[in-house]
């Protein structure tokens, strides 16, 4: 229960430091609708073959967004020693971890909620074709694009070129995890329902989600501590 | 003494590879399909089962070194980590000239491939990361997690990868592929000393990681002085 309260408490924390200054989240936001105009010109954006590729683009565009947030979750803390402050505090290091973890979750979904109409607008695709299929795969593809990001951005956080290594690290980790989101999201924003094949590509996401998050719980004290 | 050991079992496994290439171009027959390109396999397996071989031991380095927190765990780790990367390599540079020769075509996004490939530019963020970290200790640790991480997606690209159709010849070991004897025997003899020469690279990049430990430590010394 305290720990619960503990990981709520962090979580609440970074949310109204990031939705205060809005650093990191309007930069992801313009970042991604950049990113969004310029795959118009690598192909035509109405044509039917784009259908085929479209839980391809989705995901690429959250996964380029997503590092931004990721890159300022543990970075944020430098200034005046608050990651130090944080790690003496009585809050014990997984618990930080998820509140960190869960506070780039919102923030990662908040910035799909915004680019998916964008996204169905650009390029002529019905995304609420399968409200509820594609809501769960957002869910459990972003928890564990945030999960490793989280803890990416905490392995990195005192390294030089750090912008540049959080990224360089975090996708190969993650493809597993985007393969299985991109391979779910093309037929749902088809309108296709899962079935088949589909399925297990879920379970791998849960599988994913899963062990990586128990994993990063194991590391995280090794990781901030030593 | 050590490095007398090491010339030994290079020369052992020089004598090997010098037999068995000998007997690859003389004794075995072609086989009937490939012709003579297939003999590339007795190379090409072999270095895959190597390279993972040394990223497992990269795995229990990692956990070693953070049980331990002995610096000769994180030596280990880097040497296997890069002995492994350069037999990756091998193996995906060898199946690239086969499939040049076969398919006729230098790569195809196969699921066999991918995954190799997945796993290699895994491996090869490791090495960038241990660049990025200046304190031993600190780069130790982190890329001791590194590791950790590392080998465990690598299940999962193999996994989920498999979905997909492929063109790759069925694996000859814990597969469907059918090898005649004489071939099978001839693959896991030329494993042995593929073995060798990576043991031995390991423990040349290990004796380098000492010597740069006491390098470090005299400089530390010197500067206290």
């Amino acid at each position: 229960m305290r720990f619960l309260r503990q990981t709520l408490t962090v979580a609440a924390k970074d949310l109204r430091s990031e939705l205060r200054t809005k650093e990191a989240l309007n930069a992801s936001l313009s970042f991604a609708l950049v990113i969004l105009l310029l795959f118009s010109f690598a192909f035509d954006p109405t044509a039917d073959t784009t259908r085929e590729i479209s839980g391809g683009l989705l995901w690429l565009v959250f996964a380029f967004a997503g590092a931004l947030i990721l890159n300022r979750s543990f970075a944020r803390e430098l200034e005046n020693d608050c990651l130090d402050a944080l790690i003496a505090s009585p809050v014990p290091g997984p618990a930080l971890f998820l509140g960190k973890a869960l506070a780039n979750y919102v923030l990662l979904l908040g910035i799909e909620v915004v680019c998916l109409p964008v996204f169905g607008v650009f390029y002529n695709v019905h995304v609420a074709g399968q409200p509820l299929w594609l809501a769960l795969v957002l869910l459990l593809a972003s928890w564990g694009v945030s999960v490793v990001g989280t803890l990416f951005s905490a392995l990195t956080v005192n390294l030089r070129l750090r912008e540049l290594m959080l990224p360089m690290l975090v996708y190969p980790m993650l493809i597993p995890c985007l393969m299985a989101a991109m391979q779910l999201t093309t037929p749902l924003l088809a309108g296709q329902p899962l079935q088949g094949d589909l399925l297990a590509w879920m379970r791998m996401l849960i599988g994913f989600d899963i062990i990586f998050t128990s994993l990063a719980l194991v590391l995280i004290d090794t990781v901030l501590i030593g | 003494m050590r490095e007398r050991i090491l010339y030994g079992l290079g020369a052992v496994a020089a004598a090997l590879l010098v037999r068995n290439i000998w007997k690859l171009l003389t004794g075995l027959p072609d086989e009937a399909f490939q012709g003579a390109i297939f003999r590339i396999i007795f190379f090409h397996v072999p270095a895959a089962f190597t390279s993972f071989t040394c990223f497992l031991c990269a795995l229990i380095a990692g956990i070693a070194y953070l049980k331990s927190k002995n610096l000769k765990w994180d030596s280990f780790g880097v040497s296997v980590t890069e002995v492994g990367l350069a037999f990756g390599a091998a193996n995906l540079i060898s199946g690239m000239i086969w499939a040049r020769i076969i398919w006729g075509i230098w790569w195809t996004w196969d699921w066999r491939l991918t995954s190799m490939l997945i796993c290699w530019l895994l491996y090869a963020g490791y090495l960038v990361l241990r660049r990025a970290i200046e304190e031993p200790t600190e780069r130790a640790r982190l890329s001791a997690v590194m590791s950790i991480l590392s080998f465990s997606v690598v299940p999962f690209v193999f996994f989920s990868i498999k979905w997909f159709r492929t063109q790759h010849p069925q694996p000859v070991l814990f597969g469907d592929g059918k090898m005649d004897t004489g071939y099978r025997v001839m693959l896991y003899s030329n494993w042995i000393p593929l073995l060798m020469f990576a043991a031995i690279l390991v423990a040349v990049r290990m004796m380098q990681e000492r010597r740069q430990r006491e390098i470090d430590a005299l400089r530390r010394a010197a500067h206290a002085f």
